[in-house]
């Protein structure tokens, strides 16, 4: 029995060594550097709260929260309505089932910032060009342009490329009901609308919380999308935080300030998923 | 199921799907355009399909070299996963009675939400200190960021296997190792390939990692590579959606021939 309990001490030793040295270690070392003035090089002293102090005392980074929270709310909103129709279509009694399935999963094994790339194209050329033909002035030139809208074309994206993945979960979600439950509430009346609001949804209410939560999350983190779109412009109408952090650490030597953003901003992004799970769950019971 | 199709269901998702091809078809016939055919209709198929475009896209980008780096990168990355992610959380599952196991199991699904800028900074210093700034660190850099998710799901689905299995092989004198390997790992199979699919694809498409750990271009991935491509060549159209096409279709050829077991994959991942 002693042998055993090595045994799996053994199995874990390792990769506990190693997710500390290589994930823990450097969040420290960051949490440590927040505090100091390093600059990612040369000599540093401690200055406190001060770094923290700036952060929210600084334009850039407060626009940057402002851009990805505007971004993440309405990208995640959109995600899920639309993944939420597109597996209720899947689901349903369809013809080309299997190929529909694989068509909407598409974009999930694509590069986000290839992707990127084809919609930057499609947003410079080919709208602007409908927009003209159309006569619709809010198309005929290229949203990513413009400071106010360039957030749009990033949403679009957002949404083309990761609805996918939201989808499949939903599809998850919907294949643990069972039949009968809508047998019966056929047999009860029921219209389409109301099998959805007493069955379907209160259902998947679990799926609908992981969906809603992971999809915040990762839109809170948004880097490929805007790289490939704005790189953050026009000015920095579109800089997320993770592009701040990035740039400010790596090219602004700002390596202890981009510290002390990246605390404030994993502080804010647990925050929220805290608040979403409570909240959510509690829907769920009911 | 059987019974009467839906159809207007039907002709709903397939307009839907318009969305999904539309820009897949803007690349493809891009692709194989002329710079002479770009300023007529956009939308037109090209007047001859040549594949000039292809040829210099490869040449330029070396694309055959990062091809190479893409692979490497995400073979490595997903036989170590599987190998010691399955292990780990097999250790876990087993004593998750006891408190040190717990926390362990606490400590690594908490990465999740730990966003990636935050060790950015020092990960970088680090890696360069300790000559991991090549695609074997990449590799090794991977399986760490992966742990959180994969311990996860490796947990969740072995919580469903009973435990008295093991036992009757402990009785016949098995070791918890010969356990693991004879038993355990096979029987986790349906589960390797969610977590071997769900790795390959971060691997292959991860773009922030590479970008801030690799220091030398000759090792550059399929999306780095891509990212320096349009830097250079921002207004060759033609090409750069030729270099596109190539960086996406290793992963769409595999995805036709796959995609069963792909989406089945993630469904099963995701109801643990």
């Amino acid at each position: 029995m002693v042998k055993k309990k090595y045994t799996y001490l053994l199995m874990v030793i390792p990769a506990f060594v190693i997710f500390f040295t290589f994930h823990t270690y450097p969040a420290l070392q960051g949490i440590f550097y927040s505090f100091t003035d390093y600059k990612g090089y040369g000599n540093w002293d401690f200055v406190g709260f001060k770094n923290y102090l700036n952060v929210f005392q600084d334009d850039r980074a407060l626009s940057a929260y402002g851009f990805t929270f505007q971004f993440a709310i309405t990208a995640t909103i959109l995600v899920n309505i639309i993944s939420l129709l597109v597996a209720l279509g899947l689901n349903a009694n369809i013809k080309f089932r299997k190929t529909l399935r694989a068509t909407y999963f598409l974009p999930f094994i694509l590069s986000v910032l290839i992707v990127g790339y084809i919609f930057k194209f499609m947003f410079t050329h080919l709208l602007p060009d409908f927009g003209k033909a159309l006569g619709i002035e809010f198309l005929s030139s290229n949203i990513l342009g413009n400071p106010d809208l360039a957030w749009i074309g990033i949403v679009l994206l957002a949404v083309w490329q990761s609805a996918a993945f939201n989808t499949l979960l939903y599809l998850a979600g919907l294949s643990t009901i069972e039949n009968e439950l809508y047998e019966a509430a056929d047999i009860d009346g029921a219209g389409s609308w109301k099998k959805f609001w007493k069955i379907t949804f209160p259902l998947i209410a679990p799926f609908f919380t992981i969906n809603m939560v992971v999809a915040m999350k990762n839109f809170l983190m948004a880097f490929d999308q805007i790289v490939a779109l704005t790189g953050g412009g026009p000015g920095q109408a579109t800089e997320s935080i993770s592009l701040l952090i990035y740039r400010g650490g790596f090219e602004g030597g700002e390596f202890a300030y981009q510290s002390a953003n990246a605390v404030v901003y994993f502080i804010v992004i647990v925050v929220i998923s805290l608040i979403q799970l409570r909240v959510l769950e509690r829907r769920e019971v009911k | 199921m059987t019974g009467k199709k839906n159809w207007k269901v039907t002709t709903l998702l397939i307009l839907g799907s318009l969305f999904i091809f539309f820009p897949l078809y803007l690349t493809i016939t891009i692709a194989f355009k002329t710079p002479q055919e770009m300023s007529g209709n956009l939308l037109a198929l090209p007047e001859s399909w040549s594949i000039s475009n292809f040829l210099t896209a490869i040449e330029m980008t070396n694309f055959f070299r990062a091809l190479g780096n893409s692979v490497l990168v995400t073979v490595i990355t997903v036989v170590l996963v599987l190998l010691t992610h399955s292990l780990v959380a097999y250790a876990i599952a087993r004593n998750m009675h006891k408190k040190f196991y717990k926390f362990l199991y606490f400590y690594f699904i908490s990465a999740m939400f730990i966003p990636f800028p935050i060790i950015m900074l020092p990960i970088v210093k680090q890696t360069s200190m300790w000559g991991m700034d090549n695609l074997i660190g990449l590799a090794f850099l991977n399986v760490v960021m992966q742990l959180a998710f994969n311990v996860f799901v490796y947990v969740g689905f072995l919580k469903s296997i009973p435990v008295q299995l093991e036992e009757a092989a402990i009785i016949d004198g098995a070791s918890t190792w010969q356990v693991f390997w004879k038993i355990i790992f096979p029987i986790m199979k349906p589960m390797h390939a969610t977590i071997a699919i769900l790795t390959a694809l971060f691997a292959w498409n991860d773009f922030m990692l590479p970008l801030v750990i690799l220091s030398d271009s000759s090792q550059y991935t399929l999306p780095l590579v891509q990212y320096a491509f349009q830097g250079q060549f921002s207004t060759d159209y033609n090409l750069a959606f030729a270099s596109y096409l190539m960086a996406m279709l290793p992963m769409i050829i595999i995805y036709i021939f796959a995609q069963k077991w792909i989406i089945g994959g993630v469904m099963r991942g995701s109801l643990k």
